[in-house]
């Protein structure tokens, strides 16, 4: 990639040229894909649920972005408490669960014979009531919260870059996760109820499991996962009411690209989604520096990079109307 | 005898005045109370209320509403106090964007507006107003501070801001002062909570130093994550960035970053004492950026209303723009865009005896500084 | 006369009398207020017929309200410094220039957006839409020539031949007579033979082909005039406002458009006038009344979705629709 790497000089345009060996592009190169992929596993948390809360019953929940906020809120204030991360990350999930499972109870049962439209409204009703509520609860002003003494640092890189360890735990958590998924829906009697309430949804009720539980346990579940998410990435990033809606926004797109149901299109997705955006925040303003002005070439590449997954997102869709993995016609 | 003349004489003082303020003076006060930028707003109100408070002016009533950060929103209720509330003056507004939206249609209006923290550069050039006072800095100001100090240490700097209006004036601004190469010039997406590609491309750029503007959220997400690196290119940020409100939150990653302000806590004057510890008395928490600027301009406008009528729009405008009041700053003069003369100095973050993070000031970047805009205004 | 019909006739009064009744006694703030619940109804109207009558659950009508209210404030920009638009087609500030302008721009758009989005159903088309508005949203916030997120601000009203805008009565009730028209044609499409066939196609696509309908053309033909309408919509909202900026094209907006609709009551005539009149109502007062509005607001909305199926106009005229 000659042109390419002669545009990236040209954006950071001072480096001296010995700086700029094959050897060191690589390692950038390298090291740009793994914050894709981190990215995209940390979008694969958010997407896991909320495919499974879809495919089971039905469900357009857009408050799963704030019971990822409140998995941050949670790990931040217990951490602070207790001064352990460890401790703050099991509250996450806690929290989350917990939320999710009050939720599901007092609201969301009821909404899943109603149609898309009036889930979206009570979802979008909730996402004001869990903002405001957290803001009430904890303050108007960011939390702290930052990553376990044990993760801090990075590892080396082949090609001379290194990478930071907590970074590849994300990564870690991000595959075990799917890994646990994948068994508990292959191998255990819950994953057996849940294919099956994909599939008919009357039958399991006929066939005497409480669909209520099985619906409250999916969706604690899904909130879990959410939750788990916003406390790894609240060590990252900042943790303020708020934090969810973008995620949110990432996460359908993550799931309609997969496929509304599938596990498998989540992750997959998650990984398009997640390498397109970083990979297409790094190169383009660069592909753009070979035609342009560099500092003309920051501007509209920047501006072209946030509109990218939109675009890939439309490009699946106009070829394969229900995703990549369409659990269901 | 001389008693009783004392005595009368203060009662007709008292006539008089309680005559001149029969009617008591509104202050249309829109900012952000909900929403993940509230805590911006909520220095802003408390810093404001607490300065008329202790003022003990009694003529002054307050309109207090919460524009949750939309421009819509914010033009709206600008709508209601102007027509319904029909407030004397208006301020309280945090952002740029809402600003913009605002301020236009409320000076045409002829009703004043006072900015307490938003200073785009479209309002202070040409399109400069008599109603509009800026008691904060102009947008560029805190950038063209770091830029200056920068030429001291740095030679080639790497420097990124969001894609939009405000982060293209922050690097312009930097750029004005800064003398020396650019490693790199990168625009960000406005909202985005991930730096590990741009941290990955400051590390590869061999840059000696980071100048970065990411307000809110998006600058303690950076800070977080580039002290996670492991880089150690020494950063330096708009003071925004390091003030009293996300402090807390980034923590000691923040510990050694300077950052160019107007204002610091320990800046050494009286009325910056009294302020610091009033507002630790009344709300037990350190004193922002935001809080002090907002203290400020109560405190301007109380200045203003003990010399002149606020109905007489001529004569309140000059009583503003005299500044005769006790700026937390120091020194405080209106350029002729009604902008601030002002010094702008490097703080330094440092941890007290009590693990608190705060500002020390290192160092003066301006004195007497103006915006370059005000040349462009034909007032 | 049906009780909806008489609700709706009561609603059209209310939103004609309050503010008549507001300038009046001097309160030109209210007369603002219902011009902007006008212009919120007449946005959601637009979204109705693609919601209510097509069944097309559109989360992107955002962008076609942000792209009318910036066709407004590009043209009185341009118009302003006297510059012309491209080559030598000049600017202008005449509202219904700009109206037909804003209009034909939001069609315009629609039909590529329709085009890809209608492949899809259910969810999918939930999601590409957002996914159009979200497109359009960053363009516009990165995009510098016309503000980015500051948006642009306009110094003045445009101009209405014979009618002085800048003062609110005057243009609260040309807003009115765009939504009386708007209302006046989604009652005409509802009836004719096109929407009847949206309707079917709403109902049973499938059986819609079957007798040489073909529901695609009919449904990006609803979609687009949906988004006309929404965006003549944002083009007066650019002028009430006197402001254009990017949350216009948020997804907020797309989402408070729904909450309009369903709040009123979704496909009835009248709901989304309902919709918007409570909505801006509730805003108002809650705002007023405690900093942790929005909080309240979401039980409130909460509220309604589970308990008052049908919305507002099912409460009131008391008969189920669409179930």
């Amino acid at each position: 990639m000659p042109g390419l790497h002669a545009g990236i000089r040209s954006v950071i345009h001072v480096l001296p040229n010995e700086a700029w060996t094959g050897l060191l592009f690589t390692a950038l190169l390298i090291e740009q894909l793994l914050n894709g992929l981190q990215l995209g596993v940390m979008l694969f948390l958010m997407a896991a649920g909320l495919t499974l809360i879809f495919g089971v019953m039905g469900l357009i929940n857009l408050a799963h972005g704030s019971l990822y906020m409140i998995g941050a809120f949670a790990c931040a204030t217990v951490a602070a408490a207790t001064g352990s991360f460890w401790i703050g990350l099991i509250a996450s999930l806690a929290a989350a669960a917990g939320v999710g499972a009050i939720i599901e109870v007092a609201v969301i049962r009821r909404l899943y014979d109603r149609d898309h439209l009036d889930q979206v409204l009570a979802t979008f009703a909730l996402i004001l009531i869990l903002s405001e509520g957290a803001r009430w609860l904890f303050g108007s002003f960011p939390l702290y919260l930052d990553i376990p003494l044990l993760l801090q640092g990075a590892v080396p890189l082949p090609g001379g870059g290194q990478y930071q360890l907590y970074r590849l735990a994300i990564i870690g958590v991000g595959i075990a996760v799917a890994v646990g998924l994948y068994l508990l829906i292959s191998r255990t009697r819950l994953g057996m109820r849940i294919r099956a309430g994909e599939s008919d949804r009357e039958m399991i009720g006929a066939l005497g499991v409480d669909i209520g539980t099985l619906y409250t346990v999916v969706f604690a579940l899904g909130a879990a996962l959410a939750g788990l998410a916003g406390a790894l990435v609240g060590a990252l990033q900042s943790v303020q009411v708020g934090m969810g809606e973008p995620v949110l926004i990432l996460a359908f797109v993550v799931i309609v690209i997969g496929g509304i149901g599938s596990i498998k299109g989540a992750l997959v997705g998650a990984v398009i989604v997640g390498v397109v955006d970083t990979m297409g925040r790094f190169l383009l303003p660069s592909l753009l520096a070979l035609t342009m002005p560099a500092s003309q070439a920051t501007t509209i590449g920047a501006a072209l990079a946030s509109m990218l997954i939109y675009v890939v997102m439309a490009l699946i869709l106009a070829f394969r109307p229900s995703g990549l993995f369409a659990a269901q016609a | 005898m001389n008693r009783i003349l004392a005595a009368s004489l203060l009662g007709l003082s008292l006539a008089t005045s309680s005559l001149a303020h029969a009617e008591p003076v509104k202050i249309g006060v829109i900012t952000t109370l909900s929403g993940g930028g509230a805590g911006l707003g909520i220095d802003m109100r408390d810093a404001f209320t607490l300065a008329i408070k202790q003022s003990g002016n009694k003529d002054v009533e307050l309109v207090i509403e919460d524009d949750a950060q939309k421009p819509e929103l914010a033009v709206q209720i600008a709508e209601k106090m102007i027509q319904g509330d029909k407030v004397d003056l208006m301020t309280g507004i945090i952002w740029s964007n809402l600003a913009m939206a605002v301020v236009p249609n409320t000076v045409a209006q002829d009703v004043i507006y006072l900015s307490p923290n938003a200073g785009p550069s479209a309002l202070a050039g040409a399109n400069c107003n008599p109603n509009y006072f800026n008691v904060a800095y102009q947008n560029d100001n805190f950038h063209e501070a770091m830029g200056q100090y920068a030429n001291k240490d740095y030679k080639n700097a790497f420097i990124l801001a969001p894609n939009y209006p405000a982060g293209k004036d922050a690097l312009t601004g930097f750029k004005r002062y800064y003398k020396g190469s650019l490693a790199g010039e990168i625009y960000t997406q406005v909202g985005q909570t991930d730096y590990a590609a741009e941290i990955a491309q400051i590390r590869a750029s061999g840059a000696d130093s980071v100048y970065f503007f990411l307000p809110g959220g998006m600058g303690i997400a950076f800070m977080k994550q580039y002290a996670q690196s492991g880089v150690n290119i020494p950063v330096m940020g708009p003071g925004f960035s390091f003030s009293q409100d996300v402090l807390p939150a980034i923590g000691d990653a923040a510990l050694g970053v300077k950052n160019s302000a107007t204002w610091s806590k320990d800046l050494d004057n009286e009325a910056n004492k009294e302020f610091v510890e009033a507002f630790k008395a009344e709300y037990k928490r350190l004193p922002s950026i935001y809080a002090a600027q907002s203290w400020d301009t109560a405190n301007l406008i109380l200045a203003a209303l003990s010399k002149a009528d606020v109905k007489d729009k001529d004569a309140f405008r000059a009583a503003l723009k005299a500044a005769d009041f006790q700026s937390v700053r120091g020194k405080f003069v209106f350029n002729n865009n009604n902008h601030p003369i002002q010094n702008i100095y490097v703080r330094e973050v440092v941890k007290e005896d009590d693990g608190t993070l705060t500002n020390k000031i290192i160092a003066t970047a301006f004195d007497d500084h103006k915006d370059a805009y005000a040349e462009k205004c034909s007032m | 006369m049906s009780r909806e019909t008489t609700v709706n006739l009561l609603l059209a009064l209310l939103l004609l009398g309050t503010p008549l009744l507001a300038a009046g006694l001097g309160e030109p703030f209210y007369v603002t207020l219902a011009t902007r619940v006008t212009v919120l109804a007449l946005a959601a109207v637009g979204l109705n017929l693609a919601l209510g009558l097509g069944g097309l659950l559109s989360f992107g009508h955002a962008a076609f309200f942000g792209l009318g209210g910036y066709v407004a404030g590009i043209l009185a920009t341009h118009a302003f410094n006297a510059e012309p638009l491209f080559a030598d087609i000049p600017a202008t500030t005449s509202m219904p220039l700009i109206w037909v302008t804003a209009a034909a721009v939001a069609g315009l758009v629609a039909l590529p957006i329709g085009a890809v989005s209608l492949r899809t159903s259910g969810v999918y088309f939930i999601m590409i839409t957002l996914a159009f508005a979200q497109m359009i949203y960053y363009f516009a916030i990165s995009w510098p020539a016309y503000g980015g997120e500051d948006g642009l601000s306009l110094s003045m009203r445009n101009a209405f031949p014979g009618v002085n805008t800048a003062k609110p009565l005057p243009y609260f009730l040309i807003c009115y007579a765009a939504l009386m028209a708007a209302l006046l044609l989604f009652r005409a499409i509802e009836g004719s033979r096109f929407g009847s066939a949206l309707q079917a196609a709403r109902q049973n696509g499938t059986r819609l082909a079957a007798v040489g309908i073909a529901p695609f053309h009919i449904r990006l033909v609803a979609f687009a005039v949906s988004a006309m309408i929404t965006g003549l919509a944002g083009a007066l909202y650019a002028d009430l406002n006197r402001f254009v900026g990017p949350s216009m094209l948020s997804w907020h907006m797309s989402g408070e458009l729904i909450v309009l609709i369903i709040l009123g009551g979704k496909g009835r005539l009248f709901g989304p006038v309902a919709g918007a009149m409570v909505f801006v109502f509730f805003e108002y007062v809650l705002g007023g009344i405690t900093e942790r509005w929005q909080f309240f607001l979401g039980l409130i909305l909460l509220g309604i979705v589970l308990f008052a199926r049908g919305g507002l106009l099912g409460l009131l005229s008391g008969k189920p629709r669409h179930v």
